[in-house]
């Protein structure tokens, strides 16, 4: 057995850590995280109170953890329907090639240059800020992310003799598209998944910093930036925890995605 | 047995355009395959000899109807396949096979090798007796019935074009195409192979396109001999008459490279 790489197993690590947090906040939090407590605002870290308490007496622990649990959320649900729908644009361009193919490209170049905080703001300004809408966002830049490495990969497999012994046996490119292409390339798909994951939870910290994203009293690490911001000099371990857990949380899946692209592309191992 | 053939290739001819060489120029256009044409009659073998990038593997292409040809036809029991609609197609896809040169690429990877081989069938709606007509299939080709649960990875390269063969007989075919299908095995391991495909012939009556760099090998086995040099056909006739007494002086090349090693 190969020694795993030094970064998949970090960020394995790291994310357990991170989805362990989100899952324990689902049973348990130390705290009701939107509880106030006027009395006991800015608690130094106690026994009680593990990071102390921020400006309206709320426990910093049990918002944190609430705020893994949004972001996990809101980073799967737009990995997944994102992804879905850039596999699926991928598979069906690479299968019908031609002017399929080329439409499908030129509309993924196309969201690649539109902005996605721009897009979000957008929908902001015409929906309402919502957490709905900020996923809405995430998923929607995500899908020409997956339809270029879908259609990229799903390329290489269509000039494979199995694929060509499929067509031979009488296959239809949708059924070869589900039996021989997807299965071969799913690989790629996750590394990009892991990978976009970690951007989905950036995205989704930058747009609950700007307000376009949770709402309160929903937590949110971006949101907690942004309430600390405006309490730097009286309270900056405020602004230091949600900060810590986003690039925690950031580099974990961002290192995850990396050493699972070294595992499965052995041509990038021995190249390095 | 009729007279009509099984396979007629009329006048094919395949071009395939370049990358632009400079962007003022019209891009480069290359002739693949240029007024190819021959019959073969159900029981026969066809040899279609030359060296790489003669051909011959575009030719492969044009009959399996992968691609579409610029011009002529291929008749396969007299209807035209790239005149067909793709239902059509489809349709009459069970009667023609093809064993590719690589054994490794063309199983694929992430399936067991019962599941490929029931491919075809699939393919055809034919659902019932499934595991009978592949183990029946598995033993045709000298593999054992329960190697059928095993991934492509757990065989040698012998026994994946052993098991590519079972894939492309499953269905009965009455044509087989098998581009350079031994090139890529051992000696010993090819004359197994060479072997398995002529019982297979004589007991299924198949009609074979067999395609090969290699003169000795198509010697052995073929009936009539195509010899292709850049896309153009440089002589065709009985393999004995080919072999014996090659009129152009590339042929007479290439029969000296093969003896040189058999």
């Amino acid at each position: 057995m190969r020694r795993l790489p030094a970064n998949f197993l970090l960020g394995a690590v790291l994310v357990s850590i991170v989805v362990g947090i989100a899952a324990l906040s689902l049973i348990w939090t130390p705290h009701d995280p939107q509880t106030m407590s006027i009395s006991t605002k800015f608690a130094p870290p106690s026994a009680t109170h593990w990071l102390g308490t921020d400006q309206l007496g709320r426990d910093v622990v049990a918002q944190l953890m609430a705020a893994a649990r949004n972001s996990m959320t809101v980073a799967l649900v737009a990995v997944l329907l994102g992804g879905s729908i850039g596999v699926a644009l991928g598979l069906l361009a690479s299968a019908l090639g031609g002017w399929v193919e080329d439409g499908v490209m030129r509309l993924a170049d196309l969201g690649f240059a539109f902005p996605a905080l721009l897009f979000a703001i957008m929908l902001a300004a015409v929906f309402g800020p919502s957490l709905t809408n900020a996923v809405l966002a995430i998923s929607f830049i995500n899908i020409p992310i997956f339809a270029r490495v879908t259609r990229a990969s799903a390329n290489q497999i269509w000039t494979r003799d199995y694929v060509a012994a499929a067509r031979a046996a009488g296959r239809g490119r949708f059924a070869i598209s589900r039996d021989h292409i997807l299965p071969n390339i799913a690989a790629a798909i996750i590394v990009q998944a892991t990978i976009e994951f970690a951007v989905a939870i950036l995205a989704e910290a930058a747009l609950s910093y700007l307000g376009l994203g949770a709402q309160p009293p929903a937590s949110s690490w971006g949101r907690m930036l942004s309430e600390a911001q405006t309490l730097m000099y009286l309270a900056p371990q405020l602004a230091i925890y949600p900060g810590l857990c986003i690039v925690t949380a950031v580099l974990g899946f961002g290192l995850l995605g990396d050493g699972l692209r070294d595992i499965t592309d052995p041509r990038l191992v021995r190249a390095r | 047995m009729t007279d009509a053939p099984l396979l007629e290739v009329r006048n094919l001819t395949r071009r395939y355009k370049l990358p632009r060489q400079s962007l003022l120029r019209r891009s480069p256009v290359l002739t693949a395959l240029e007024g190819a044409g021959f019959s073969l009659r159900a029981g026969e073998t066809l040899g279609v000899v030359g060296e790489s990038g003669s051909g011959k593997s575009t030719l492969a292409r044009l009959i399996m109807a992968f691609e579409r040809p610029d011009a002529g036809e291929v008749l396969f029991n007299g209807s035209d396949l790239h005149a067909l609609s793709s239902e059509e197609l489809r349709g009459l896809r069970r009667g023609f096979q093809m064993v590719f040169q690589d054994p490794f690429g063309s199983l694929n990877p992430r399936r067991r090798i019962g599941w490929s081989i029931a491919e075809p069938l699939r393919a055809n709606g034919e659902e019932t007796q499934v595991t009978y007509r592949v183990a029946e299939a598995l033993e045709q080709v000298g593999l054992h019935p329960a190697d059928a649960g095993k991934y492509p990875h757990e065989f040698s390269g012998g026994q994946r074009q052993r098991i590519a063969i079972a894939r492309a007989i499953i269905t009965k075919p009455a044509l087989l195409v098998a581009d350079e299908a031994v090139s890529a095995l051992d000696v010993s391991v090819q004359a197994q192979i060479l072997n398995l495909l002529m019982d297979l012939q004589d007991d299924l009556g198949l009609g074979m396109v067999f395609i090969s760099h290699d003169l000795a090998v198509v010697a052995s086995i073929c009936d009539r001999v195509l010899v292709l040099q850049h896309g153009k056909t440089l002589e065709s006739g009985p393999a004995a008459d080919v072999l014996r007494a090659p009129e152009h002086p590339y042929t007479k090349t290439l029969l000296k490279a093969a003896g040189a090693h058999t």
